[in-house]
């Protein structure tokens, strides 16, 4: 069980407000990703569902009880850090025992659950190095293992995959993702890269400023998004935004289109935008253009690899007209 | 890179230096060997010549010796125990964030900056003297007979004294220590559910074991060659109760005035150092590597 109800908290560091009010329901079993720019409070509001920090105000409710001030112990919840937060002096058995051991349980229960986890994380040749002695993934899952042997309530994780190389981290997302399924417990991931959002979440929650601006699964996201923040922070590369004249056209303050949802040529279109191509990035499946459009500025276009564009070319770019998300004055969605 | 003519150059520049320091510290320990094998009293300058090892016999087998080493390890011991638990003590609460933190920790620290002799006159006059020490008139206060503590209890008097000057020693390398300590490493341990006592053990401690070996390690060194506090308040009595090893040869060479006897004191000493070092650094010595 772990269900998991934030109701109107607040917090606030002296006279700086961090988060000014946010009510959230998470499910119990969900993946929930808490996403958004450096800065926005994500950290803040994990640490406090962890009970790291008090709230300022408002009721923070676990499986339905009032944990508002409970102590981080009494909540039951686990916590993975973006530094890992290891025992330096400590083996890894006993880093992973170590909750275990607090909780008072007898040794030979201890010892199957820490060979139990250490084989989940293929951790086992491992167990009596200092995490010294350990790379940076594996240390990330000694982590996760001294997690797991508490059974907890919730994960928590802040930026956990942050200290770790571009091909690691796509790995252990894929392990993590495949721990929740194994594991089915509620699961709260902070992250500042929308891809681990999109790839792992059940549910996404878009934070700014310390607000939500959205709290949905990753294709409504995608699909729907509640306002311009929302529109340009999903979706990879960004969203271009053309606001005045060419916006009025669609009868809004400004419009946006994603980079994926143009139709490119090589000869004038109706209704197409003139540009020229400054910069062309190869990735070999797809290409992305940055393409100047006259007074629109400059513009990110998705296209297959097949055809090659090289700086200065002209090029007509056509909007998908049934992908136009369109925003009026305030950014929400029309 | 090193080549053949850099390394030349270095060691010429560095030699004056390293030839300074060699005499500075092989001259006096020579002469002092010499003059322990002869026979060398301002009492009686018609005795010269070599004394074979007398001196040495002569110091050893004296009962005033032994009392004198039992002495030194019970300083050294009683004041490392109290500095090094109170120090700990003393920085978990300075790490604490309370008002004034500053100051406090200023205040904490001044007694390491009263020099010895002085520090022991303030305690011998203003707080453990039993007529108008701060302590007998509390004893007179509560209706009790006061102490005369240099008297009674001369080595433990002693001991107090020279925690009391590296208490702050000990505190600030402790706090130092414990302000390392990461934030995350304490909160990890607060969600694996330890109190504040089981944190305490398994986390803080360890991270602290280093900083408490170099807190032993330093005060050892100086705390073997404590004399300025024994010179001002007991005198080393009564009798030989308050003698370590560094007064019983300042007894021997200069107030006896036999400097034959004092220099084989003082090699002994330097011999009782060196296997005093050397148990320490096994016993707490792989605290220091990685
Ligand atoms: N202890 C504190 N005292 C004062 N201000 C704080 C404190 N902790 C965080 N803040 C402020 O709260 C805001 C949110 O911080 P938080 O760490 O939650 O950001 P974040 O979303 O996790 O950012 P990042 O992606 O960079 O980790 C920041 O503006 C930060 O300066
Ligand atoms: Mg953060």
């Amino acid at each position: 069980m772990g269900s998991i109800s934030l109701e109107h908290v607040n917090k606030s560091f002296g006279d700086v407000q961090v988060i000014p009010d946010i009510s959230l329901d998470i499910k119990d079993g969900e993946f929930v990703v808490f996403v958004g720019p450096s800065g926005c409070g994500k950290s803040t509001l994990l640490r406090l569902i962890a009970g790291l920090e008090d709230t300022s105000s408002g009721t923070i409710l676990l499986d339905g009880v009032d944990m508002t001030d409970a102590p981080p112990a009494r909540r039951g919840l686990a916590m993975v850090f973006q530094s890992y937060a290891l025992y330096p002096h400590m083996s890894v058995r006993d880093n992973i025992a170590f909750p275990l051991k607090m909780a008072k349980l007898p040794k030979e229960v201890i010892d199957q659950k820490v060979d139990y986890a250490a084989r989940t994380l293929n951790l086992s040749s491992y167990l009596d190095r200092r995490p010294r002695a350990l790379s940076g993934g594996q240390r990330q899952r000694v982590a996760i293992g001294r997690a797991i042997v508490r059974e907890p309530k919730a994960f928590l994780f802040d930026e956990p995959l942050s200290n770790l190389d571009a091909a690691l981290r796509v790995n252990m997302r894929l392990e993590i993702t495949e721990l929740h399924q194994q594991l089915k417990t509620t699961m709260i991931y902070v992250t500042h890269d929308q891809v681990e959002a999109m790839t792992m979440a059940d549910r996404i929650v878009v934070l700014n400023a310390g607000n939500v601006e959205q709290f949905g699964s990753p294709l409504d996201l995608y699909k729907k998004p509640a306002n311009r923040f929302v529109a340009g922070f999903i979706g990879s590369p960004r969203m271009n935004f053309v606001d005045g004249a060419e916006a009025a056209k669609y009868d809004a303050h400004s419009i946006g289109v994603r980079p994926e949802h143009f139709v490119l040529t090589r000869i004038p279109a109706p209704g197409s935008w003139e540009g020229v191509v400054s910069v062309a990035e190869q990735l070999g499946s797809d290409t992305f253009l940055h393409v100047q459009v006259g007074e629109f500025g400059l513009m990110t276009i998705r296209t297959d690899g097949e055809e090659t564009f090289s700086h200065g070319d002209d090029v007509y770019l056509t909007p998908d007209a049934t992908r136009i998300y369109r925003f009026d004055a305030d950014g929400k969605a029309l | 890179m090193a080549t053949q003519q850099t390394n030349t150059l270095a060691r010429v520049m560095m030699a004056p230096a390293v030839i300074v320091l060699l005499i500075w510290m092989i001259v006096p320990l020579v002469m002092t060997i010499w003059f322990s094998f002869q026979n060398y009293s301002l009492i009686n300058p018609m005795m010269t010549g070599f004394a074979g090892w007398a001196n040495y016999i002569y110091v050893i087998g004296d009962p005033s010796f032994t009392q004198a080493l039992v002495n030194t390890l019970l300083l050294v011991g009683g004041v490392l125990i109290i500095t090094v638990i109170g120090g700990t003590f003393i920085a978990l609460l300075l790490d604490q964030p309370i008002w004034g933190q500053g100051i406090l920790r200023i205040l904490v620290i001044s007694p390491f900056f009263v020099m010895p002799p002085v520090a022991a006159l303030i305690w011998k006059n203003g707080f453990l003297h039993p007529g108008y020490g701060m302590f007998g008139h509390l004893f007179k206060m509560l209706g009790l007979q006061p102490v005369d503590w240099f008297a009674q209890y001369p080595l433990f008097s002693i001991i107090v004294i020279v925690a009391w000057q590296w208490l702050p020693f000990a505190t600030l390398i402790l706090l130092t220590a414990l302000q390392s300590l990461s934030e995350e490493q304490r909160e990890a341990a607060e969600m694996d559910g330890a109190n504040a006592i089981n944190r305490f053990w398994y986390i803080i401690m360890p991270h602290m074991a280093r900083a408490i070996t170099i807190v032993i390690l330093i005060q050892t060194i100086f705390l073997l060659g404590i004399f300025a506090e024994i010179r001002v308040t007991t005198g080393g009595g009564p009798g030989y109760a308050s003698t370590n090893i560094a007064f019983l040869v300042f007894r021997t060479g200069i107030l006896s005035n036999d400097i034959g006897a004092g220099s084989a004191g003082g090699v002994v000493a330097v011999i009782i150092a060196n296997i005093v070092a050397f148990f320490l650094m096994r016993a707490v010595g792989k605290n220091l590597d990685a």
